[in-house]
């Protein structure tokens, strides 16, 4: 339960939960399934896959992107592969494994119910990969190839090269395209939502920008789905795409959907340092570069600067391994990435110094080279290190590589119960842009699996009970759209017109940025948060009164487009501290220095917070709604690596 | 680094357009060709003028999205990297640069460095898929695929859609880009029972848009950002000649 609101989870046996939903779930009929009307906003893999089943199924689907096409939603950039308990190796995995690896890699803080059912469809995505012509990875005899990923002790990742992202992606696309020829879907790309439509409560249309011609209309419709993803650009350098946004999902949490778990936000050990401070972006590279190379850091400060060649074996420290000797270099992305900040604000870090500090550490792959030929590692990681080269200009081969962490997924995001609804009647959320099945920290592998289970299977369902056990007026005429319209439009003109235009969009997100990375990132603390809230607050004053934007809304205006979005980052930001600062324990990626141990090990709390944070907007202020978890199934456990 | 810039402006599609020069000073080496225009663009908003448009998002040379012609040559000067993955050290012996949109009639013009490629969807729309609905697919590994097979589709499924092909083909022709997914989906088992009428639908679609037809010049395979190899072009006219 949130407060008196249900989540619909049903009881039971775990393995049964889902079938008996299913079968309780009211269906639509065949030839009335075209009379509703269904608006799908995002055409990532969540997005694009709801679109092409619902279009399928025979409802009218409207579906947005800002993108100049659906096929470039930035799932198309994950790289490493998608995990289904198919126990193709023999290897002891079952669905209760996955199920089991995602609830503890979470923290303990996802529902039971809802993480089962991913691990139980995991398995049909392939199976509706495979079918569409996705070109995964195969062995010689044609079988379907694995691999271990993300430190799991399983082979249950399917993979298609560094591309997983991209090829499931595309396959979603082309269904979705088979849809919109035969007219069931009709697409709208170089469109931004800015608005939600509410009618008596429920969701029922949203406010869109042409991005071309800068035209403002209403599509209204019988339930919105948002599939708009995370929201790590808040942090301004991350490793999603430049145009990810939050806009969608934070215009629905200003109309009534809480938001949970703002806080919870992913951090990427393995990427590409800053090289100065007007980089717009940070890239990833394959966490499977930490299976070979060793990551350490000079000993001393005075050695920072010094050629790593030159640097003799008892000056450097290899401090994953010294801190985790079992695990070493392997341990979890968040132990990882914590570690590594720790030796940058010693001042051991190497690399171009940014905001006064030098941001890197190396990765090294000489003792590989070594032991297992340069011809291997060219085999294995000839792609990244060809990528790493191009962007930083450095050999890998030669010179040890430098890697920082990046923020790269959010595990928060709206609230939804057990059908993907939000605290809005007939607005769901799928994928990134919902909370429900990663907790406190996400698994490699597991994101491209959700987005898929839940355009695949899970919303085509639900949305369609939805629609059953409702009634819907045409309400093209009703006030809440005009209303809906001009609210959209109030804004744009105060963000063309603020009293004082001094700076770009793009000044602010820094700001916002810097101010989210210092004191909402790797690690948290009162202190530091407290101000962060005080800051951001001025920020957003400052942002309102002297953002700068040039041009006209009559066009094509990307400095327009960045002011709404960053206006946006700005109080989510705020909300993101807040969350930090509410929840006094230290759980999978969310670490406050107050709850740690002294070795440095996550002290979770679950007396006082095995709970889901809910927030609700009001009035500038932010209320907190608990769901209570509990866990039936599986004991809540303490993570140790060492 | 200090660089003249000559830029295309263009209001819309009706405009004429015309360069307009620039010059922006103290260019990091380090720095991306975007974020060089970023840096630019940061330049002008200060100044009061109206932002140059230009297409991005992944940045990580993945998504398709950027595009532009930097001194007569499509995404930049380096073989195999789209624009986004392009380092301005790379241009250190260079002062001048003339940064231009892809040129097709397919692909008008939207806004200065800015086109239209939607043209691609409705190619795609036109066959490019292997029709299934969600839910009937049969157990994944009950379906076969040698690995040749496998890796010579996963080959041409790397194909981003950016349109480099057509913007460097004197004939503006997509055969590239159509054969990619022709190539694609031929090579599995899954899309081989419809592969001549996709080979088909497809092309038509492409000669509706207006693009040219393939002659010859292979410049597509060279610059094309993904190696995307002409051998498909070759199989897609294999099949042409059967339907």
């Amino acid at each position: 339960m949130l407060g008196s609101r249900p989540t619909f989870e049903p009881t039971g046996p775990l393995q049964d939960r889902w079938k008996k939903h299913l079968f309780d779930l009211s269906l639509i009929a065949p030839q009335n399934r075209a009379k509703h009307k269904i608006i799908v906003v995002g055409t990532g893999l969540a997005g694009a896959s709801l679109s092409a089943t619902l279009g399928e199924m025979g409802y009218q689907v409207s579906s947005f992107c800002f993108q100049d096409s659906p096929r470039r939603a930035h799932s198309i950039a994950a790289q490493g592969g998608i995990n289904a308990a198919k126990n193709y190796r023999n290897d002891g995995d079952s669905v209760w494994r996955l199920f089991y690896d995602t609830i503890k890699g979470g923290d303990f803080r996802a529902r039971e119910s809802n993480v089962y059912r991913l691990a139980e469809l995991s398995v049909n995505i392939i199976d509706q990969a495979v079918a569409q012509g996705v070109p995964f990875a195969r062995e010689y005899s044609g079988y379907l190839a694995n691999r271990s990923f993300g430190g799991a002790q399983v082979s249950r990742t399917f993979y298609a090269r560094g591309q997983t992202g991209q090829q499931l992606l595309l396959g979603a696309y082309q269904a979705m395209s088979t849809q919109i020829a035969k007219g069931g879907v009709s697409h709208h790309s170089r469109s931004e939502m800015l608005e939600i439509i509410k009618v008596d409560g429920r969701a029922r249309g949203i406010v869109v920008r042409d991005l071309v011609s800068g035209k403002i209309s209403a599509h209204t419709a019988d339930c919105v789905v948002l599939c708009t993803g995370g929201y790590g650009n808040a942090f301004y350098l991350s490793t999603n795409a430049k145009g990810c946004n939050a806009s969608a999902t934070w215009r629905a949490h200003k109309h009534g959907a809480y938001f949970a778990n703002p806080s919870f936000t992913q951090i990427h050990p393995t990427c590409i340092p800053q090289s100065g401070e007007a980089q717009s972006k940070l890239t990833l590279m394959s966490e499977s570069l930490r299976n070979d190379g060793r990551i350490w850091a000079p000993k001393n400060i005075k050695d920072c600067e010094r050629d790593p060649s030159t640097i003799k074996e008892g000056e450097r420290d290899y401090f994953l391994e010294r801190l985790y000797p079992a695990f070493a270099n392997l341990v979890p992305r968040d132990i990882a990435s914590r570690a590594v900040k720790n030796i940058c604000d010693e001042g051991r870090g190497v690399g171009a110094k940014i905001h006064g500090q030098c941001r890197g550490v190396y990765l090294d792959f000489a003792d590989a080279i070594k032991r297992l030929g340069e011809r291997a590692i060219r085999e294995k990681y000839g792609n990244l290190f060809e990528m790493y080269q191009r962007i930083t200009g450095d050999n890998p081969y030669r010179m040890p590589m430098k890697i920082y962490p990046a923020v790269h997924y959010t595990m928060g995001g709206l609230w939804v119960d057990y059908n993907l609804m939000t605290t809005i009647d007939g607005l769901f959320a799928g994928g990134e842009a919902n909370f429900s099945d990663h907790g406190a920290n996400r698994l490699g592998a597991s994101a491209l699996m959700q987005g898929l289970a839940d355009g695949y299977f899970i919303l085509p369902q639900t949305v369609a009970n939805y629609l059953a056990k409702e009634e819907f007026d045409n309400i093209d005429k009703h006030s809440a759209v005009s209303e809906g319209l001009s609210r959209a439009k109030q804004r744009l003109n105060a963000l063309q017109n603020a009293p004082k235009p001094k700076h770009s969009p793009d000044y602010f997100h820094q700001k916002l940025g810097f101010i989210l990375w210092e004191s909402c990132g790797m690690s948290r603390e009162k202190a530091k948060l407290r101000q962060a809230v005080k800051e951001i607050k001025d920020l957003k004053n400052e942002f309102w009164h002297s953002v700068k934007v040039t041009g006209i809304d009559k066009e094509m205006n990307q400095t327009l487009e960045r002011a709404g979005r960053v206006a946006d980052f700005i109080e989510l930001g705020h909300l993101m501290c807040v969350d930090a600062l509410d929840r006094e324990e230290s759980c999978g990626c969310h670490a406050r220095v107050e709850h740690l141990s002294k070795a440095g090990e996550a002290q979770r709390n679950d007396e006082d917070y095995a709970y889901v944070s809910s927030w609700e907007s009001q009035d500038g202020g932010f209320i907190l709604h608990k769901e209570f978890l509990s866990f039936e199934f599986i004991q809540p456990t303490i993570r140790n690596y060492r | 680094m200090n660089f003249i810039l000559h830029i295309w402006r263009q209001e819309n599609p009706q405009d004429a357009g015309g360069f307009k020069t620039y010059t922006l000073d103290n260019v990091a080496a380090d720095s991306s060709f975007l974020e060089m225009l970023d840096q630019l663009n940061e330049q002008l908003i200060q100044a009061g003028e109206t932002a140059i448009v230009f297409d991005y998002d992944c940045r990580e040379g993945i998504c398709g999205a950027c595009s532009l012609v930097i001194n007569g040559y499509v995404h930049g000067k380096q073989q195999r990297t789209t624009t986004c993955q392009l380092y301005m050290r790379e241009y250190a012996d260079e002062k001048e640069l003339w940064i231009e949109p892809w040129r097709a009639s397919a692909f008008p013009v939207v806004q200065d460095l800015t086109v239209d490629r939607t043209a691609f969807d409705r190619i795609i729309q036109a066959g490019g898929f292997v029709e299934v609905s969600t839910g009937s697919a049969p157990e994944a590994n009950t379906l076969l695929v040698d690995k040749h097979s496998a890796d010579e589709a996963f080959n041409s499924a790397t194909c981003i859609g950016c349109g480099a092909c057509v913007a460097v083909c004197p004939n503006a022709s997509a055969s590239l880009f159509v054969a990619a997914k022709v190539g694609h989906l031929s090579y599995l088992p899954q899309g081989a029972i419809t592969a001549k009428d996709r080979a088909l639908k497809m092309t038509r679609a492409m000669f509706k848009e207006g693009f040219g037809v393939c002659s010859n010049h292979r410049h597509c395979q060279t610059q094309c950002p993904k190696s995307i190899s002409v051998s498909n072009i070759a199989l897609m006219n294999k099949l042409l000649s059967w339907s």
